[in-house]
Parts: C-alpha cells; structure tokens; sequence
C-alpha cells in the first residue's frame, strides 16, 4: 500500500497503464504545456498536474498536447480508439463537453450499436467536474446526470484515490468508452491505495462506506463525505446509516442500493447534479418502482437547486447540499413511523 | 488623423484604469479574499482602448475570460465592476457571474466568457442584427490565440462572411494559450489574420502594445464595416500578457527575463506617454494628474466593493428565467 493524492493516483495510474501498453496515449490541452515557449515542454503537465512528467517518459507521440479544439479532441480520441489506440483524453473542465458533446454523444457513445456490434471503442474521457472553487457557473458543473443518460458510455465517478486506482485501471483496459469524472475538490485528498499494478475495480460495483440498518445514504463525489459526516455524527445518537458510494453510475450496482434499503426503509439520495431529470431523482424512482413494499418513508433527495451554479462565497455555498441539509433530510425520513 | 487633447486624455485614462484595476486585483486577490478564477489583462490594454475608443453604446463587443479590460474600455462601471469581482450583491452582476462573466448590455458590452470561443459566433449574431438595423453599428468579437483554433471561431468567421454580419474579428495574440506557446498551437505558419483571410475577410494587422496603432488601424477598419453590404472583417494584435494566464500561475513557459523585457520594452502605457509628451502633444504634469485621479477611483472602487453588502442564500434563486 502506498499513500496519495487523488490526483496522483491518476497520474500514476496512467503512468503504469502506458508502461504496460504501448497502445495508451494521452491527449489534451495543456497536459504538457509549455510547447511552443522559450521555457520548453512540461511547462504544467496539465493543470491539474494529472499528466505531469508522462512526456518526458513517453515522449511526443503518445503524450499529445492539443490546442484548444475540444471538438476535435474529443473526436480524436474516438478516431484514435477505432484505429486500434487506447486514448485517454482529458477536458480541463467537464463543462466543456458543451462545445464537444457531438463527439461524445452522437459518436463515440453509439459506434458499436449503429454498427451492430462490429467495432469497440476503447476510449476513456478524463474530466475535471463539480463546484467548491467559486468558479461560477461554466466552470463548476456537474455533468454526471446528462452523460449518464447517454447509452453507450460507462460513467465512472471516484471519490478516493483508492478508487481512482482501481476504476481507471480498468476504464483504461475496459473496451467500451468510459467517462472518468474526477471532482476537482478532491484532487488533493490523500488515501491508502493498492501498489499492484494490476488491481482493479469492476464497474457496477457499489461501495458501502458507512453501515447501519436505520436509513440508506447514496451519494458521490466531494458529497459523499458530507454524508459520511452526518452518518457519524448520528452513529453517536445510536442511529445508523448505509452509506453507499456506487462508484460508477452506468452501470449501476442496483443491487446494493435495493438490498440496503430493504434493511432500512428510509433513502435519501444526495448530489450535486440539479434535481430535474437527475441522478437522485432517477435512484429515488428506481427504489420506489422496485423497493416499494420495503419504504417507511418517502425517499428523499438534497441536491443544488434548479439553478445555473453561482459565483459568490455566500451563493456558492447556499447552492450546494451542505452537512445541515443532508442531516436535515435524513432526520426527516425518520421522522416517519 | 490627430486626436484632440481631449481624445488623448480620455484614452489615456481608460488605458490607466485598466492597468490599475489590474495591478489592484493582483495584490487583493494575494490576500484570499477575492474567490474564483481570475485572468488579468494586464499588458493588452491598448488593444481595448484602442477598439473602443471608436465604439458607442450601440456598437457591441462579445469578451473573453480575460474581459475586464474590454469591459471597462467599453464603459462599464469601474464600481459595479470591483464589486462583482469581490463577489458583492452591488456587484455589474449582483455577484453571480464573477471575473470570467461581467456583462453590461446596457452599454453595448454583451458579456465576457468562461468557454474559451463562445465569443465569436455571438458577436456575429449581434453583426447580424447591425446588417439588419442598417445602421451603420457593428459587432466586435475578441479573442486571443488560443480561441483562433476552436472550431466556433472558424464557423463564426464563415458565417459572418456568408450572412455578411457587420461584424469585426479582433484577435489579440498575446502569444500564449494558458502554458503553450501560440507558435506551437497556431498551426498558420505562427499567423492568425491570414486564417481570417481564408475565409474571405478583409484583414489588417496592427501592434498591439501601441494605442495609436491600434486606433489607426481600427478607424480604417470600421470605415469599411460601417459600410452597409461590406460584412466582416478581421484583425490580429501583437500584444503580451503581464500577468500569469490566471492568478497563481507559476509562468515556467516564460523565457529568462521575459516579463521584465516586455515591461520594459512593450508597455503601452509607458509608449504613450513617452509618445504624446515626446510629441508635446501632452505633458508630464497632464498624465501624472490623470494617474492621480485613476488611483483615487481605484481605491474608492476597493473600498466601495469591501463595503457592499454580501448576497443572501435566497438570491441563489432569483435570475434564472424572467417569468416561470
Ligand atoms: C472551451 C474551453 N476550453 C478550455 C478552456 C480553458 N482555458 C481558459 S483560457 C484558455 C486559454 C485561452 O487562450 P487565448 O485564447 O489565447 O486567451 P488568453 O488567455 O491569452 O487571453 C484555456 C485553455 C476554457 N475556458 N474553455
Ligand atoms: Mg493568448
């Protein structure tokens, strides 16, 4: 076991997938930097420092800094994959799948399908998402909730640097095309993780990261420890939650949630998705369509409201689920006997 | 053409208003206090200035993440401005946007941007509506280096050509895109007009750390866009960035003694002073009292923006729709 960042363990998650197979190149803006300057290559290494030393060690051809053409980027990485390559392309921002969702969507996500099952398209889109930084409202977004929807993509969310170990892994060796969301907030957030180069997650896998049998928590990403501050804070009142992580929201591991709330008979469903057409929503109708006979409450949601993500300190957070609103909901559906 | 004292003065002044706002925000923002991300403009004022010296209410401009200066060149209030900056319910924005996406329709300025070239193809809306209007108000859409390669600005700039919008494609190449260098991320032989050519524009060229090539440049390209039927047209500025290309940014991409060499040698203010007071058009006294009066606006504009009142939790919810 070795300990790290979240953000390092991408890095050297990527790092140990190109040693392994030639065929992983990486590609985004500014993920070398410095090209084209009197300071020279590796100048950042990609802003979030998520690729930084990868060109000096892989040099030019698999570490391609791209302008900024996100379209193409996007693009690239679909041609890439079908020609036989691994790409791994970073959006410095998930908010960009904006200016590049055509690629994404329409492309990448439905090749197999609209080619009855011919092709594989093993690319995996990198990108930075979520609020915490005031950094308004294009550049703070959760994306989790539209990509989801997408047939065709697998969505992975970490929120360890344990996590991103085992899922990028096998996003990287995963044939299908996977969308990897790291939560900036998070990048710096330190952990035990697996020296086994080969230690992977499975996709679909939920992980329980609090347990107890009076209320189910589902939650993601900076969120989730949120939720875990709560479950602690009422294991000492003599209440127990389930804390559930799903880790990847396509697929997803169902069985974990339905099983706990089975025990329970009380969800709620944190994110930081808005609430129409969402991920809360979509669980919290998944558990009443399947899990109906087991609910002794109505399950509930706390998410940011249906607004664009605003830029003010005092907003921000008045946007954002907080530990009060989460405990607030959570005492809320033990409120029902 | 001369530019009468008057004209002389009013450039110089927003030229200093912008660099002052600018060197404020870089030692506030050092203190923690102001939140987000912000890109200083620093070093390009005179491409602003220079454009919208020739502007009215009437004519807009479409801005970047790097928009203060455009936006205050524009006219915007140095106050509102602060104040949104410092994330204040009396802020341009009550304190919803932030840096990256002040806006003051009122004043013909239609917003900077948080998606590197999102610009350009708004700004040929708004040209478009200028060919409609007939008459004679143009769109401006600026963009640096980095945004020249997004596919938007490529389709904005066919589109134009095709709708014939009054609109004006300024691209300031201030040589960077964040960390890379516009000669590894341009792929035209390291040229940024000649694109715009392509597309069949009109293009000129001009030096962007100058305000009089820039004013000059620009009068002869609106004479020519002005002109109903003519469509768009493009510019490239040479211009350079002080600053890192946020707060914070290490800057390893810079060359030894880089920054204290375009400082040194690039700045367009200490250009025009030395340019209107050589051709004693303006003296030394004229500028320091002008430099005098910008840091007391400065100051008040930091002092009213610390003062303001802080938004509340239910102003999260206001602004998303006019009615719903
Ligand atoms: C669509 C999109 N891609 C990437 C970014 C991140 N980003 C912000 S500014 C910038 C560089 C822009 O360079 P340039 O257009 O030359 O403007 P400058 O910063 O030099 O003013 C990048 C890559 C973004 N904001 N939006
Ligand atoms: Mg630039």
């Amino acid at each position: 076991m070795a300990r790290m960042m979240y953000r390092e363990a991408v890095l050297s998650t990527i790092a140990e997938e190109m040693e392994r197979d030639e065929n992983v190149v990486v590609l985004g803006e500014d993920i070398v930097g410095g090209n084209g300057t009197a300071g020279g290559p590796e100048a950042i290494g990609g802003i979030w420092s998520t690729s930084t030393g990868l060109y000096g060690k892989f040099g030019a051809d698999r570490v391609i800094d791209t302008p900024i053409s996100e379209s193409a980027i996007m693009g690239a990485a679909a041609g890439l994959a079908l020609a036989g390559k691994r790409p791994v392309a970073e959006l410095m921002f998930a908010d960009f799948i904006g200016v590049s969702l055509d690629q994404i969507w329409n492309q990448l996500a439905k090749f197999r399908y609209m080619f009855g099952g011919k092709t594989k398209c093993p690319a995996v889109i990198r990108m930075a998402w979520g609020a915490g930084y005031n950094a308004a409202a294009q550049h703070s977004q959760a994306v989790h909730q539209i990509l989801t929807g997408m047939p065709g993509l697998k969505v992975v969310m970490p929120s360890t640097p344990a996590d991103v170990k085992g899922l990028l892994r096998t996003a990287i060796r995963d044939d299908d095309p996977v969308i990897f969301l790291e939560h900036k907030a998070l990048y710096g957030v330190k952990g035990e993780v697996s020296d086994d180069k080969d230690f992977m997650i499975p996709f679909g896998h939920a992980r329980l990261t609090r347990a107890g049998n009076d209320v189910t928590i589902v939650s993601t990403g900076l969120l989730l420890g949120f939720c875990e501050a709560v479950a602690d804070k009422l294991a000492a009142e003599g209440i127990g939650c389930d804390v559930i992580d799903p880790r990847t929201t396509s697929p997803l591991d169902e069985e974990a949630i339905l099983d706990s709330v089975e025990v329970t008979g009380r969800l709620v469903v944190v994110d930081e998705a808005t609430p129409r057409c969402g991920f809360a929503g979509d669980i919290c109708a998944m558990v009443a369509e399947k899990a109906f006979a087991s609910l002794k409450a109505p399950p509930l949601s706390v998410t940011p409201p249906h607004t664009p993500v605003p830029f003010a300190r005092e907003l921000e957070t008045a946007y954002l689920p907080s530990i009060p609103k989460i405990e607030a909901a959570v005492r809320k559906v033990l409120s029902y006997r | 053409m001369q530019l009468s004292r008057d004209q002389l003065l009013q450039a110089y002044r927003q030229m200093k208003v912008i660099r002052e706002f600018e060197e404020r925000l870089h030692i506030d923002i050092q203190t923690g206090e102001i939140a987000g991300f912000t890109h200083l403009y620093c070093g390009q004022e005179a491409v602003a200035v220079g454009v919208c010296e020739h502007l009215s209410t009437d004519d807009k401009i479409v801005s970047t993440h790097r928009g203060h200066g455009h936006c205050l060149a524009k006219g915007c209030d140095v106050n509102g401005m602060m104040a949104e900056i410092w994330g204040s319910r009396e802020g341009l924005c009550k304190g919803k946007g932030g840096s990256m996406h002040i806006a003051d329709i009122d004043k013909g300025m239609l917003g900077a941007n948080g998606i590197v070239g999102a610009g350009a193809p708004i700004a040929v809306g708004a040209g478009i509506a200028a060919k409609i209007d007939g008459k004679g108000h143009v769109s401006i859409a600026f963009s640096g280096d980095g945004a020249c390669n997004q596919g938007t600005t490529f389709e904005a700039m066919n589109m134009a050509v095709v709708t014939k919008a009054a609109c004006i494609f300024v691209f300031e190449n201030n040589h960077y895109s964040e960390h890379t260098g516009f000669e590894y991320a341009v792929g035209t032989n390291k040229d940024i007009a000649s694109r715009a050519e392509a597309f069949g524009m009109k293009i000129w060229r001009g030096d962007g750390t100058d305000f009089f090539s820039v004013y000059e440049t620009m009068r002869e390209v609106l004479e020519y866009v002005r002109v109903p039927g003519n469509g768009p047209a493009a510019v490239e500025f040479d211009t350079e960035r002080f600053f890192g290309h946020f707060e914070g940014d290490p800057q390893r991409y810079r060359g030894p003694g880089e920054l204290d060499r375009i400082r040194e040698t690039r700045d367009c203010i200490k250009k025009f002073r030395a340019s209107v007071t050589g051709a004693g058009l303006l003296t030394d006294a004229d500028i320091d009292a002008v430099d005098a009066d910008v840091m007391d606006a400065i100051e008040t504009a930091v002092a009213k923006a610390k003062a303001a009142d802080r938004p509340t939790p239910e102003d999260v919810l206001s602004d998303v729709y006019i009615s719903y």
